[in-house]
């Protein structure tokens, strides 16, 4: 029986990505829809109802949601492909403990970054900076999170890298000067196909964060 | 070989106390490290650097961190009394709920619990709404694990232990009132079974904690 796979996503959302990298590393046929989420759709009200928020994976129209239990989840049904945990159950606790570190942390700092201004934007941009070089910090001398193999943390975390442009413009600073390994890291990452295709373009990030700047009037 | 197993936790954590009943259930002998979170200790700084929390899993010398994850890794090791469904989507969902509870439900128990006024009263709605999907979720079941205690148990296990304690605390009638059947005789089959009632922390003790607690928290917003 032919699955059907359906993900409901906003393009510019770095949870979204996880899933769309995810289902390229499986090599999974699936079905994109973009949400538009001043107007969300009866499927995602009725796949979503306790969070009404996308991201959103239907399989055989069961949803689940929640970016990485959803990447769990892939993980486990299309197991025969591209391992994204590794089978050591420790290795497996260090992995998700990474990205649980990027759930409980990243976004909420990068958006005080680009949300802000004056002093309040200079304390929300060494707070991001810090936490991205503790990052670096476990990220050490290894190709990515997990070793030599591209796994859950990287996934967690590199949907970021297509935000920088934005941070960075609106912050007025540079991370490459700051955290060069992670920038080293982003990059090998995005030679693979199945990144580089998921990522959203730095620009269209940029125009989007402009955009609720001025709907917030935080500009 | 012999398995060396440590748990660093405190007398209270409910965080920690989903550690404690999983290893029980599973029949694993470990240690408990005890710490005062006032003075913590520098193994715990060490094993902990990044959060500087318990609980903290220690397995033959290599840490764990973050209950939801902990309870993972002992799924994973020790495969007796299994905790999560086999199922991948049965698994996410329980995944799904545990995650609830952590980032909607606890907090806003905690705020109905410390805020005043206008504030209080909108996370008293937003509790109301969490706990029918709680309720929800027991429908035809007596643990949400099924027949049997399991993950998500573990993960609610705190509403057993804290709600009425909060309760009497702040005068809130949280789960009391009877508008959540299903959930209040979870609550009580929870706690009432013995690998979970052995390891009940004092209710005077308690009350007492969250006394302090929520006088601190009412004093600082209190106009003067």
């Amino acid at each position: 029986m032919a699955d059907e796979v359906i993900l409901l996503n906003f393009c510019p959302s770095v949870f979204g990505m996880r899933i769309r990298i995810a289902l390229a590393e499986k090599g999974i046929e699936y079905e994109y829809r973009e949400e538009d989420l001043k107007n969300k759709s009866p499927l995602l009200l009725k796949m979503n109802p306790v969070h009404k928020k996308i991201p959103v994976l239907i399989h055989n129209g069961k949803p689940v949601c929640e970016s990485l239990i959803a990447v769990e989840y892939i993980d486990e049904v299309w197991k025969e492909k591209a391992p994204i945990l590794p089978s050591d159950p420790y290795q497996r606790a260090q992995a998700r403990f990474w990205a649980d570190y990027v759930d409980k942390k990243v976004y909420a700092a990068a958006r005080n970054v680009w949300a802000t201004k004056g002093e309040e934007q200079e304390a929300a941009k060494k707070e991001f900076i810090e936490i991205l070089k503790v990052l670096e910090g476990e990220l050490g001398d290894k190709p990515y999170f997990g070793g030599e193999t591209f796994g859950l943390t990287d996934i967690s975390l590199i949907g970021y890298y297509c935000w920088f442009y934005a941070y960075e413009t609106f912050g007025n600073f540079s991370i490459e000067s700051e955290c060069p390994k992670l920038i080293a890291w982003a990059k090998r990452c995005m030679e693979k196909e199945s990144v580089s295709k998921s990522l959203a373009d730095p620009h269209t990030v940029y125009d989007f964060v402009l955009g609720v700047k001025k709907r917030l009037g935080l500009e | 070989m012999a398995e060396e197993v440590k748990l660093f936790r405190n007398w209270s954590s409910p965080f920690a106390l989903r550690i404690v009943w999983a290893l029980k259930l599973k029949g694993i002998e470990y240690e408990t490290i005890l710490e005062d979170l006032q003075n913590k200790s520098s193994l715990l700084l060490q094993y902990n650097p990044v959060h500087k929390k318990v609980p903290v899993l220690l397995h033959n010398g290599k840490p764990i961190l973050e209950s939801l994850v902990i309870l993972e890794y002992i799924e994973e090791t020790w495969k007796q009394h299994p905790l999560l469904p086999e199922d991948p989507f049965e698994k996410a969902t329980a995944r799904f709920w545990a995650r609830f509870n952590d980032e909607k439900l606890l907090p806003s128990i905690r705020d109905a619990s410390t805020k005043q006024g206008k504030e209080q009263e909108e996370a008293i709605v937003q509790v109301e709404e969490n706990l029918k999907y709680v309720e929800e979720k027991l429908k035809g079941n007596v643990f949400f694990g099924g027949e049997t205690i399991g993950y998500l148990d573990l993960a609610f296990g705190w509403l057993a232990n804290l709600v009425s304690v909060l309760e009497e605390v702040t005068g809130l009638s949280l789960t009391a009132s009877g508008k959540f059947p299903l959930l209040s005789a979870w609550m009580q089959n929870f706690s009432d079974a013995p690998v979970i009632k052995e390891c009940w922390p004092p209710r005077d003790k308690l009350i007492i904690k969250y006394q302090a607690m929520i006088e601190k928290y009412t004093a600082v917003a209190a106009p003067k």
